[in-house]
């Protein structure tokens, strides 16, 4: 049984990594922001895998579960912080949120 | 199996494009988890089962969920849309069809056997377990307490004013409702 070529998943890693940065960069709504984060420590999982998985060890799957609960905790945090935005200021829009600007 | 590997990398990707350029919260979040789906197949691929069931059971289970919650709280929609435009009621079939093509290869790569519980390269839970509570343990207390700062946290984020503020806010904005496209 032929496996994957480690190359491939790290290409498809970086796609998604780099499509995450794009999503953190471009849009303005909090929680899209929130959803790319996501999407890039996904990425990182799926790299920490495939590393693991090149040289048949588990280690990389515990690096994932790491960042699953990295990613567990910081998603409760920055929900929490979106909901506290959204009853204070009554908006989600990035860009509106420049009070503390000098 | 690399063919397998190229169709459920193509469905991740594009489901994650899509997802940055959605403008639906709700629909982008439909997309987000077929991205993760997508990303579940692929370890399973790989031969990480266990991580698989994890990113099947916590990604798209639990954080989905709590992504859905806030977005129903947030977003203000007095007449469903659905209702206002009957096409958005369509708007299910592209996360259906791109989950159909990671169904379909679910059930050929169960039906095939799926190659990393055979390979070489595969790692069995067990093996992971036993990792994770021998050498890794000082990283599971870690984690245990970043979960738990966490949760403290959001506790506190989460919770109602006591007082009220002495200087109030100035009149929140009216939330845009779209973003702006060039």
């Amino acid at each position: 049984m032929t496996s994957i070529p480690t190359e491939y998943a790290l290409y498809t890693a970086a796609a998604l990594f780099a499509l995450g940065v794009t999503g953190v960069l471009v849009r303005r709504s909090l929680i899209f922001v929130l959803m790319s984060l996501e999407v890039m420590l996904n990425a990182t999982g799926l790299a920490f895998v495939a590393g693991g998985s090149r040289w048949g060890q588990a280690d990389g799957q515990i690096m994932f579960m790491l960042v699953l609960t990295l990613a567990a905790a910081e998603v409760a945090i920055g929900l929490a912080l979106l909901l506290a935005v959204h009853l204070r200021v009554g908006t989600l829009d990035g860009d509106r949120l420049s009070r503390l600007r000098g | 199996m690399t063919l397998t590997f190229i169709i459920t990398a193509a469905v991740a990707i594009i489901a994650t494009g899509l997802v940055i350029t959605g403008r639906n919260a709700v629909h982008a979040l439909l997309y987000l988890v077929v991205s993760l789906l997508a990303v579940a197949v692929i370890f399973l691929i790989l031969g990480a089962p266990f991580a698989a069931a994890l990113e099947v059971i916590i990604y798209a289970g639990a954080i989905m969920v709590l992504f859905l919650f806030v977005v129903m709280m947030t977003e203000s929609a007095p007449i469903p849309r659905a209702e206002r435009r009957p096409a958005d009621a369509w708007v299910w079939i592209g996360p259906g069809l791109l989950t159909l093509i990671l169904l379909v290869e679910l059930v050929v790569l169960l039906v095939l056997g799926v190659p990393g519980t055979a390979g070489s390269r595969a790692v069995a839970p067990e093996a992971v377990g036993v990792r994770l509570l021998g050498p890794y343990l000082l990283a599971v207390e870690l984690a245990s307490m970043l979960l738990l700062a966490g949760v403290v946290g959001a506790w506190h984020l989460g919770r109602p004013a006591e007082r009220a503020d002495p200087r109030p806010h100035p009149p929140a904005p009216a939330p845009r409702q779209e973003e702006a496209r060039p």
